[in-house]
């Protein structure tokens, strides 16, 4: 057989994965039902993101088993968002005083 | 000058590993991602920049809904519905969220059985894999006319709160549910050629001319769990927030 560029792995890893983000989303759903507040729900709705993503990526879409080079070219552009997100935060922040300033004025 | 051809040894190179794979990988005139194929690492590409897209959408929502002083409308309320004489909150975003892993978990069986020439298989999980995503589409439509039609909300204002709600929302749900429409078309496609033998006789494709391979299988797979990992974020910045 001639040299195949493929992916192929046994179907149970597949369906192992598959029940591990029913258990996540099912349990990011329980943190909205039970009212979690703060801090705490905050923690606990990014590490249930986070996992669910990385297991998406890493053996949905077969990452953990391609070489680095393309791994590297595909995840490291993406924590440049994280500057984005810390600017967008800070550019809130300010906006949000500039109009607490403003309509105080105007109440006053 | 008898010497022994050094190329009749046919043995592969192993590629190095780690580190010094990614300078030998990149380094010199030669193809970058070694072991895959060129199509898949386009669409890698082109989700690397669908993500800095919906990224810039979800990190926009961020600032308006941080600088907004008006009260943002209380989400788990807006998307709750009433089942069974009870009112459930979330519970329609829920059940989207577990339609859209399932069929991520058809697709990625999908490619297993597409890569081992499976091809009523392929095709069967493929055609499910559709019909959750047309069913993902139909609940947010749904959705949406509860939203516009029952309680009033447009993109432009809402009777509930802060009027960035409405605009953010259907920005962001739009361009997804659009995604993940696409995908389901594109699903439909990708399964008439393996059911009609395409990619075992590599008969070129429509468009591109390209011969038929069971690797177009897993590039597709890589759009639509993109779409399924997308709404892991919406579901928890925008839903859960």
């Amino acid at each position: 057989m001639a040299h195949v560029e493929g992916q192929q792995h046994p179907i149970g890893i597949y369906l192992k994965i598959w029940g591990l983000l029913f258990v996540l989303s099912a349990m990011s759903y329980a943190v909205d039902y039970f009212h979690f507040q703060g801090y705490l729900r905050w923690f606990l709705i990014i590490v249930f993101m986070l996992l669910k993503a990385g297991l998406i990526v890493a053996v949905f879409m077969h990452m953990m088993w391609e070489r680095l080079a393309l791994m590297y070219a595909i995840l490291v552009p993406t924590l440049l968002l994280m500057v984005l997100l810390g600017i967008g935060a800070l550019e809130a922040d300010y906006t949000f005083l500039t109009r607490g300033v403003f309509f105080m004025r105007q109440l006053l | 000058m008898a010497q022994a051809n050094p190329t009749n040894t046919l043995e592969p190179v192993p590629l190095p590993e780690g580190v010094q794979g990614i300078v030998s990988d990149w380094s010199s005139d030669q193809r970058a991602f070694k072991n895959v194929p060129w199509g898949k690492a386009m669409m890698w590409i082109f989700l690397l920049s669908d993500t800095f897209i919906f990224s810039s959408f979800l990190i926009s929502y961020m600032t308006v809904r941080m600088s907004t002083t008006e009260p943002w409308p209380n989400v788990s309320e807006v998307f709750a519905l009433t089942l069974f004489g009870r009112k459930i909150p979330l519970i329609l975003i829920a059940i989207m969220t577990f339609v859209l892993i399932s069929s991520s978990g058809t697709m990625a069986m999908a490619v297993k059985f597409g890569y081992e020439k499976n091809k009523r298989m392929t095709f069967i999980l493929l055609l499910i894999t559709a019909a959750l995503g047309a069913t993902f589409v139909g609940m947010q439509a749904f959705e949406w006319t509860k939203l516009i039609v029952d309680e009033g909300i447009r993109p432009w204002g809402n009777p509930l709160g802060a009027a960035q709600f409405g605009s953010t929302f259907f920005m962001i749900t739009g361009f997804h549910g659009t995604h993940v429409s696409i995908g389901v078309i594109f699903l439909l496609i990708v399964a008439a050629k393996v059911i009609r033998g395409d990619l075992d006789h590599e008969r070129p494709g429509f468009l591109t001319g390209r011969k038929g391979k069971y690797e177009i299988v897993e590039i597709m797979g890589l759009y639509w769990h993109f779409v399924d990992l997308v709404w892991v974020f919406i579901f928890a910045v925008f839903y859960l927030w």
